[in-house]
């Protein structure tokens, strides 16, 4: 094999990796990509149910119930526009109470309430996942 | 006085770093021997004072000294020892200032260690190295002083977050940036080499150790860090791809596939342009890395005080080095010569091979942490990229990677028979098909990406130590071993990775005291829920007993409070038995006074971190390796020289 050739080939293959990774990287992003949502996004936004989300807001005051199962919680979480019915069995992190920020992954149920399989914990008093700081901020503002 | 000495330290750090550019630029410019020889010690020097500089902050930490701002915000005089002096590095400055001494060291020890390399080759190394430290200099001392004094001296420290007080702080953090920061050689000799225009297999030879030393802490500190977010609750298990791991891992893959091109580079002369690129994506790849942690860009428990001027400053450096490298590397690329041709099919095609999808890989890894970043910038929308895109994106190319992987070992350099490596092959894929059929029939729905992990893992486990049949297990060369070890343990995390996301049994239950739960092959029962109280916490704790068969055992985990800064911690009891990990959670109290208690059964789940140890000590084998050949090669020549 002469040389040029061989460095042709090389750079083929090079270039076919670079793009079968790119474009790999755009499909999965596409699908996968924009899948944080605050509870005025979920209600424009067509979700599916079963779809693997994030969801972020505030938790509303009065809002959480225990189920009498001891693991599962209820409550309701707003961005200041709209509200979300979120249902959660496991234990939640420290951090996690009423008018406090919180993250959750997990994905809608057919009567549209998010059924958390994971709430990200704070970790600590300064924390503001970096999604919310934004939304919060309209939120804390539109409160006062 | 102490911290002003440690200032004035950074301060000659900063001005030898000056100096050792200096002489190494003017030694290579005016090819000066004298010149050259004195930048060695002066690299020496430099790494020296940052070494004191940093145990001079230590120092600071372990009495506790007030008047020094660092201290204050981010310890208390209560805190217990091992968390005062790795409290040392659990904050901005801190960690900064052992990344430059990182940076230090590695040109110091360069200086010291390195013989190979011919002296104007050293020489522009140690400059580059040194005007990278200096970068770092200038941002600690400008926008990061750790030594700042306080206007008055309060009487109590703050206290640091009591989520890095943990014994991860003292091992995770110092191993990470030995690797991360340690990788600076591969470039700073891949600049140097691309000057003098020496870049030929002696050069390769030199750079190994280096790659491979940085690759061993690079990999330690992946392992220690996945650990660690494993057993801390909600930092989301062993990987997450959080941005912050990516961080991490985007080097390593770069240094695994500059590892693997060194080796063609030293062994057959090829891929010259390519070895040299990969050095300077590596060490890039830290330099990202430690933007997007150090910056506040990412909000996460790596984030310390977030402040866009050192966010600025950090992009800044590393745009001018690493577009400077670039410059360079575009300017002299034509002058690097053509490394020797081979065919396609042999041991060079495969090691081509793992590189090009080491890189699809980084490539993948890149795109997915920087996207949200950039469509911030750009649309000022808010996104998240997370677990489904990273799985989805960068499995296949891992899978082939790993097959390559299997084959690669049991190929000749430079040409080889389809007919031939098959025959190498015909044991791993029996075992290989032998695993598919035992996992189709016996556990055909734990999801296609635990299933083909499994399989590819069992069949690269028996390729991998393939290259040992019918040899002469004592003559093998340790570098051999160590390779063979390195695969292996690739397979045994892939396994545990595989088991731990397909065979995980959970149970989550509110208790009473007396109640029992059973959790894969467990029963656990409540017995007992009463308070406890550490140096700087207080907790409650749950008495479980865990029975399994005839054994017995006594777990306790605890919800921990600490008092300053006041934060909850939930410390879980992990077990680990020969078999997989059982894992306890205790929650909160339940109005009606039931405990909510959490348990996982893990199986197989401690081989993640055992693969990635032994991946690491694959690597030790292959350095002493190298050492050895080099001392036995030296005293050859020494005796052919006498006689």
């Amino acid at each position: 094999m002469k040389p040029k050739h061989q460095r042709l080939g090389l750079a083929v293959a090079g270039l076919f990796a670079m793009v079968g990774s790119g474009l790999l990287a755009m499909t999965a992003l596409k699908d996968q990509a924009a899948y944080f949502y605050a509870p005025a996004d979920l209600k424009t936004a067509s979700v599916k149910p079963g779809e693997a989300i994030r969801l972020g807001g505030m938790v509303v005051a009065n809002s959480i119930k225990r189920d009498p199962d001891g693991v599962t919680i209820r409550f309701q979480v707003s961005d200041g526009k709209a509200t979300t019915n979120v249902r959660f069995t496991g234990i939640v992190p420290d951090l996690f109470k009423e008018n406090s920020g919180m993250v959750g992954e997990g994905s809608l149920s057919s009567d549209g309430t998010f059924v958390a399989d994971n709430i990200l914990a704070k970790h600590d008093e300064r924390y503001m996942p970096p999604q919310l700081e934004g939304k919060m901020h309209k939120t804390e503002t539109m409160a006062q | 006085m102490i911290a002003e000495a440690g200032h004035a330290l950074l301060w000659i750090a900063a001005v030898l770093a000056i100096l050792q550019f200096a002489f190494g630029g003017i030694g290579v410019l005016r090819n000066d021997r004298e010149f050259m020889a004195n930048t060695k010690p002066v690299a020496i020097a430099q790494g020296v004072a940052a070494l004191l500089s940093f145990l001079v902050l230590i120092w600071l930490f372990l009495i506790t000294d007030l008047s020094v701002k660092l201290v204050v915000s981010n310890s208390h005089s209560a805190k217990p020892l091992l968390y005062k002096f790795a409290g040392t590095w659990g904050n901005h400055e801190g960690s900064m200032l052992l990344w430059v001494m990182v940076l230090a060291i590695s040109g110091g020890a360069v200086a010291l260690l390195e013989k190979r390399l011919s002296d104007r080759t050293l020489s522009a190394t140690l400059a580059a190295q040194a005007l990278i430290s200096f970068g770092f200099y200038a941002f600690l001392i400008f926008s990061s002083n750790p030594f700042e004094r306080m206007p008055t001296v309060p009487l109590e420290g703050l206290g640091l977050n009591p989520l890095l007080q943990d014994p991860g702080l003292a091992f995770h953090p110092p191993t990470l940036y030995i690797g991360y920061v340690g990788i600076s050689i591969a470039f700073s000799i891949a600049v140097g080499a691309l000057i003098t225009k020496e870049v030929d297999p002696a050069f390769a030879r030199a750079m190994r150790p280096w790659v491979l030393g940085a690759w061993i802490f690079l990999t330690l500190g992946i392992v220690a860090g996945s650990y660690w977010a494993y057993y801390e609750l909600g930092w989301g298990g062993w990987w997450f791809w959080d941005p912050v791991e990516n961080a991490s891992l985007m080097p390593w893959l770069a240094a695994t596939a500059l590892l693997h091109s060194v080796t063609v580079l030293a062994t057959r002369d090829g891929l010259r342009a390519w070895t040299i690129m990969l050095a300077v994506v590596a060490f890039s790849m830290s330099m990202v890395g430690t933007f997007l942690v150090r910056s506040g860009i990412l909000t996460s428990v790596h984030s310390f005080a977030v402040d866009p001027e050192r966010g600025s400053f950090i992009l800044a450096l590393l745009t001018i080095y690493i577009g400077g490298a670039l410059a360079l590397f575009a300017l002299r690329a034509s002058s690097v010569k053509e490394g020797t041709q081979f065919e396609l099919f042999s041991r060079e095609g495969a090691l081509v091979a793992n590189n090009l999808l080491l890189s699809a890989i980084l490539g993948i890894v890149f795109v997915g942490t920087l996207y949200p970043l950039a469509a911030e910038a750009l649309t000022g929308e808010k996104l998240s990229v997370g677990p489904p895109y990273f799985n989805a994106a960068s499995a296949p190319v891992a899978i082939i990677l790993i097959l390559i992987m299997a084959a690669g070992p049991l190929m000749k350099w430079r040409k080889d028979d389809w007919k031939v490596v098959g025959q190498r092959l015909a044991v791993p894929v029996l075992v290989m098909a032998l695993a598919l059929a035992a996992f189709a029939i016996m556990a055909p729905n734990i999801g296609i990406l635990s299933f083909l992990g499994f399989v590819a893992a069992i069949g690269v486990g028996a390729a991998s130590i393939a290259p040992l049949w019918k040899r002469n297990l004592r003559r093998t060369p340790l570098f051999t071993w160590g390779m063979v070890i390195s695969h292996l343990g690739i397979a045994v995390a892939i396994i545990g990775m595989a088991s731990e996301a397909s065979f995980t049994k959970e149970t989550l239950a509110a208790m009473n005291i007396g109640d029992t739960r059973s959790v894969g092959p467990y029963s656990v029962t409540l017995k007992d829920v009463k308070p406890v109280a550490g140096p700087n916490w207080t907790a409650v704790e749950a008495k479980l007993e865990v029975r399994r068969g005839d054994t017995l055992i006594e777990e306790r985990p605890q919800a921990r409070m600490f008092s300053s800064p006041v934060t909850a911690t939930n410390e879980a009891a992990i077990r680990t038995h020969f078999d997989g990990q059982i894992y306890l959670v205790i929650g909160e109290e339940q109005p009606d006074g039931r405990w909510q208690i959490r348990m996982w059964w893990k199986p197989l789940v401690s081989l993640i971190w055992a693969g990635g140890i032994m991946v690491a000590l694959g690597g030790l084998l292959a350095l002493l390796g190298r050492i050895r050949r080099r001392s036995a090669v030296d005293l050859l020549v020494r005796k052919e020289a006498l006689a």
